[in-house]
Parts: C-alpha cells; structure tokens; sequence
C-alpha cells in the first residue's frame, strides 16, 4: 500500500470524526419519556419495580450512611446520591457469577451482588470482618487505589475465560480513574486478551474537586477506547435504562467472545467527595448542582412508572420503610462485631505464619489475655 | 543426576510445576515463543500450549494486575518481570494489591503469585537492570522474598515458592545463571522457604550472605582458611521471613559475625540481620557485627560496576577486622 500524501491526511479530521462519533446513549429523557423506542430494553414490570425499589433503597441508605457518619456511628464513607442509574442499572444486568471489581464509591453494587449491609458498615469502620468474603460472593472490597482494580479486572476477565466460564469481570471507576496509567494498561491487557471484561467510568464531573475538562483533552472518556481497539460507549448515566441496556449489550458480546467494553455514564454526585470533610462549595456551583437534579435518575424513572401504572407513592414508602428497618438491624448487627485486636490481624498475614509473625504474635496474645 | 546452570534448573522447576498442577501459569513480556530473554521459559510454551504460557503487552503494572485477577480465579500465576529493575513500575500492584490482599479481604482471599525476576550486577547491563531492591520488598509485609544461590536451590525453593499460598518475590541473580554448574536431581523436590543453610561449615566466624555474594564469602572464606581461620558461611536463601533459628544458632557457636550484601548498606537486609543478632545473642558475641555493602550511591554504570560492587577481597579484609578485634 503507497503511504497517503501529507496533503490527503488530516489527523485533525480523523480526531474529529472519531469524537463526534461519540454521542451520549439516552433512552428515558428528563420527563421520564422513552425518547429512544428502538433501543428499550423492555423490561418486565417486575424487573422495572425491582430496579426503581433498589434505586429509592439506595438512596435512603445514602442519606442513613451520611447522618449516621456525622453521629460518629459509620467511617469512611462517599456518598453516591446521584450515581443510583449509574451503580445499580450497571448492576441490574449482571448475574451473580459475574465479578465485580469496584472503586471506593460502588458499595451500593456490592450490596446488591450480595454483600450483607452490616458487613458494609464494618467496612465503613474500619473492622476488618467487614471485608471478609463468603465463598462464591464475586466481589472484592472498595479499592482505595485509583485505577489498581482496572488491571486486576483484566486478570479475572481472562481467568474466566481460560474456565470456560460464561461471565464477566466489571470494574467500576470515576473520570479521575480514567486518567491513571492502569486504566490504559487494564484496557488493553483485556483488549489484547479479548477478556470478557466491562469497565465502567462513571464520570461524575469531578475528582474530588478537580473538574473533568482538566482530566484530558479527550471530548469523551468512551472513546479512549478506540486507542485500546475495543468498543467504547458514551451514556446517559442518569437514565436507568440506558444505563441498563448499554451494560447488557456489553455483557452480551463479552460472553460471546467478542471482548471488552467500555462504558462511559455521565452523572453526578450530589454529596461531597467523602465525609471527611470535603467540601463541594470550594469548586461547584448550586446552579450546576440544581442543572443536574433535574436529571435525576429516581426523578424521571419514578414519572415513568408511574406513568405505566406500576408504581405510586405506597409502593416507595414500602421501600423506604424496608430500607430504614434493614439499615437499623444492620448497624445493629455491626455494633456486635467483636472488637479488633493485634492478634486478629497478625493471624491473617500469611497462610502459614512466619517466625517474626508469630513471635509477635505470641506478645500480644499474652497482652491481650490480660 | 544432570548437571545443570542455574537458569536450566529454574526452567525444570517451571516445568515440574506446570506438569503437577495445572492452574500454575507463566506469564510476561517475551516469555512465550522467545522463551524468555535469559530462556527462562524455554520451551515451556510448545511443551504447554499458549493457554498457559503466553505473552502479555508490555506493561509492568498490567502484568502485576494480572496476576492478582488470575489468581482471584483460581490460577497459581509465575509471572516474570523481565528486569528487577522494572518493579517500579508494578509497585503498587506487588506491595500495594497482592501483598495485602489476604489481609484486606480479612484472610479470606489470597494471591498465590510468584513474580520471578532477574537482578544483580557484574553483568554490564544499562541502568534499571541490575539493582538490589529485594529490601522494598522484604520491608513489604505479605511478601516472601527468596534469592537462591545455587542451581540446586533455585529449583527446590522455585517449586516451594510456586506451591506457597501468598506472593512469593523469587529473585534470580544474572551473574549466577551460568557462572556454575551443579547436581540437580531429575525429580522433585522442594526446599522450604524461610530456612537459610549453612553452605560452609566453620568455627572462628559467620559470615551471613544470599544471592551473588554466597559465593565470594565461600571464596574469602578459602582464603582465610590459609591464614587458619575456620570460616562459616550461612546463605538465608530467603530473606524474608529471616530464618533467625540458624543464624543464632551459628553466631552463638562462632562467637563473631558479619553480614554480606550486594545492595547498598542503606537501610538494607544486612541492617535487619545484624539486630537480630544483637537482640538475641549479645552476649554470645566477642566482635562487633560488621557489614560488607556496596556504598550508598545508584547502581554505577557499567565501567565502574567492579569496583563498586562488594567482592571476596572486601569481605577477607572485614573478616579480619571482626577476627582480630
């Protein structure tokens, strides 16, 4: 092939058609219309009433998480009002073999995929009985390090494939994640492998506080997929079932064989970064925050549903109420978990605890039994 | 019994390994048809498919995460960080993610990894090649580091470290690949991690060593043995976890000791020995416990590599210091 005259080529063009190509998936609008007929997933009503119930719980468990944070009864936590479409229609359609490698802000898929509510809050406390897994629940904790659970998903996503399984990795992260040098890494090994994989950057607008136009000159997340030579897809992450059906279509092709996927959902969080003193009002605006509010995913999924006749105010206080029980009898259950020691911590080091380990072990033992 | 460098026993150690248990995966950058760029993994990949040994892209960090989500599906991945140097690049996914992830899954998950690396000077190699850095990771709690001395070692402890259920660094020095050869049984064994041998036998000094510098110890040692010094050489073969047992044991029947390093003395593994010989067996002691170290600068280049790197002659000249004192 005769290499293009200079003249013909335009990098320029190339970038440009590549970035427009890049249009945001909506299917449910801000009113709570199906805008998009052809692409709705058509759930059933049930699957329909369970997404919105699993969306107005999380939502409450949210405000529970933040004033119970403030009462010194709950740790380290980061709010994810806002995020429901994004985290839980994600979720909505995987299935229980699937594995879900998440960022620190995705406990509410974690919930849902199985992990109890009272070992969350152990978590949030910092108990480590909190992170124990039962086996065949699919998940790891909250990753602290932005990006580390990118390459990781790669691994499971080809561990999967070499069992022959027919599931999938999904790996959550935020715009700021996507600037880390493991989520090109992670991108690729999965392209490469053909892993069936799904990473999700739910680009919320803000790291911490640095705005998302700082992160890079790219238009869209969704396309640095296109560097990867994997389909990447931009979503409305506020509208469920966009949320849902982009998510599904990625597992679907994963399943089949036919790779990664990376999505996109553009969403905010209404709260601050964490609980540990963040403080929105240094780099947002409430004109920005009250544009997104409009968007929001209960909003608009709730006027759908309504709509239909399959939801009214008795079916979301049912919730609501559910929520609140479930939440008080989990912080219950927290506050029996028994209280930490040195020892505990020393046990669980290596498999078979080495000389240095055990002799410490063996000191704080006998001060313990004291 | 083959005779067999260092670097056939480790490909024998993979291969056993590969055969007894079909989750053990080899993995990095060339490792496959190249068969890796010492020929680590010669021939392993037509023996065992592409499945299980195979070439990854070339990323560090992507490697080090990969072998964390193999093994979070039941695989007992061998991954190979082409140069030690190259670790800074996969730091996080090493003492950040799999050393912990025992701990922070609560002891409810593992990583059964073993990241087999080449390293060690006195082989002309450009920078980022030959550094010590096995104290970053003995300081990393969750690891198990091992340097084997010899070929005979390297393969007993590789299969250890392959069947061991949390990360394993199993450091291989470049100047022993092919320096020597040695018995090595056809069959398999294992040499348990975390117990150091006594590869010479003395009375009057102890000398504490691993990797390259085993060998100019048992050198210096000769020498002094002309002088009529009974020296002791004990290699750790694993440095982490220390196995205390034997060098108290050595240093109380000597009564004088020295530690030998090829990294520089800063904050080093010679350091960590050298208080446990002071915590436990002061009083056994009639010498001050001296070091031998490179000194503290970056790895040099290449012209100045053997004058900086520790040899016999530097350890025969300490030795004298701790003999005579």
């Amino acid at each position: 092939m005769a290499a293009k005259k200079s003249q013909q080529f335009d990098p320029v063009e190339t970038l440009n058609t590549i970035e427009e190509k890049f249009e945001m998936v909506q299917i449910l609008n801000e009113e709570g219309e199906i805008i998009n007929e052809e692409a709705d997933p058509k759930l059933s009503d049930e699957d329909l009433q369970e997404l919105m119930s699993r969306m107005v719980y999380t939502r409450i468990l949210d405000q529970r998480s933040i004033s119970l944070n403030r009462q010194g009864r709950l740790g380290f936590y980061a709010p994810t009002a806002g995020q429901e479409a994004s985290q839980l229609a994600s979720h909505f359609a995987l299935s229980k073999e699937d594995f879900i490698l998440p960022g620190y802000r995705d406990v509410p898929q974690l919930i849902w995929h199985g992990w109890p509510l009272h070992q969350a809050f152990l978590f949030s406390r910092g108990h480590f009985m909190g992170n124990q897994m039962a086996e065949g629940l699919n998940i790891l904790p909250p990753q602290i390090i932005i990006g580390a659970q990118i390459i990781q998903a790669a691994g499971v996503a080809l561990g999967m494939q070499k069992r022959k399984k027919e599931a999938v990795a999904v790996t959550y992260t935020g715009d700021g994640g996507s600037s880390q040098g493991d989520f090109y890494e992670g991108i690729n090994f999965a392209g490469a492998f053909r892993a069936p994989a799904i990473f999700i950057v739910q680009n919320n607008q803000y790291a911490i506080s640095t705005p998302r136009e700082l992160q890079t000159s790219a238009k869209t997340i969704a396309q640095k997929a296109v560097a990867a030579g994997i389909p990447g897809v931009l979503v409305d992450g506020m509208d469920p079932l966009a949320v849902y059906a982009v998510t599904r279509d990625a597992r679907e092709r994963a399943v089949k064989g036919d790779g990664p996927t990376l999505i996109e959902t553009l969403c905010y969080r209404y709260g601050p970064h964490t609980m540990a003193g963040d403080d929105p009002t240094r780099y947002r605006t409430s004109d920005i925050d009250s544009e997104w509010e409009k968007k929001d995913p209960l909003v608009r999924f709730r006027k759908y549903l309504e709509a239909k006749g399959i939801w009214n105010e008795a079916k979301e206080n049912e919730v609501i109420e559910k929520a609140k029980e479930e939440i008080k009898a989990a912080i219950k259950k927290a506050d029996g978990a028994p209280k930490q020691k040195v020892s505990d911590l020393l046990e669980i080091m290596y498999e078979d605890v080495p000389f240095n380990v055990q002799e410490q072990l063996d000191i704080y033992k006998a001060k313990e039994s004291k | 019994m083959a005779q067999l460098t260092m670097i056939q026993a480790i490909t024998d150690a993979l291969k056993t390994e590969m055969k007894n248990d079909e989750n053990v995966l080899v993995f990095g950058e060339d490792v496959g048809n190249n068969g890796g760029v010492f020929r680590a993994t010669e021939g392993l990949q037509k023996e065992f498919g592409e499945d299980r040994v195979f070439d990854t892209p070339l990323a560090e960090s992507g490697i080090g995460g990969l072998a964390i989500g193999l093994a979070l599906q039941g695989y007992r991945p061998v991954p190979e960080i082409q140069f030690f140097g190259f670790v800074f690049e996969v730091m996080d996914s090493i003492s950040g993610q799999m050393a912990r992830m025992r701990f922070r899954s609560g002891g409810s998950l593992n990583s059964p990894v073993t990241i087999r690396s080449p390293f060690g000077g006195g082989v002309h190699t450009p920078e980022m090649h030959a550094d010590s850095l096995e104290g970053l990771m003995a300081a990393q709690p969750g690891l198990k580091v091992v340097i084997p001395s010899t070929p005979y070692d390297a393969k007993g402890l590789l299969i250890s470290a392959i069947r061991d259920n949390d990360p394993v660094i199993f450091l291989e020095h470049m100047k022993l690949y092919r320096s020597f050869r040695q018995e090595v049984p056809e069959e398999e064994y294992t040499i348990p991690l975390g117990k150091a041998e006594v590869k010479r036998e003395g009375k009057d000094l102890t000398i504490i060593a691993y990797g390259a510098m085993v060998q100019e110890s048992i050198k210096a040692a000769e020498e002094l043995e002309k002088e009529n010094y009974s020296v002791e050489v004990v290699d750790l073969r694993t440095i982490q976890p220390l196995d205390i047992e034997t060098i108290i044991a050595s240093v109380e029947k000597t009564g004088r000791a020295m530690v030998v390093q090829e990294a520089q003395k800063q904050a080093g593994i010679a350091a960590s020995v050298v208080a446990e010989i002071t915590d436990r067996a002061i009083l056994s002691l009639e010498a001050p416990v001296l070091r031998v170290t490179a000194p503290d600068s970056v790895f040099p280049f290449s012209q100045a590599e053997q004058v900086w790197l520790p040899n016999s002659k530097d350890i025969v000249e300490t030795a004298k210091k701790v003999l005579t004192f």
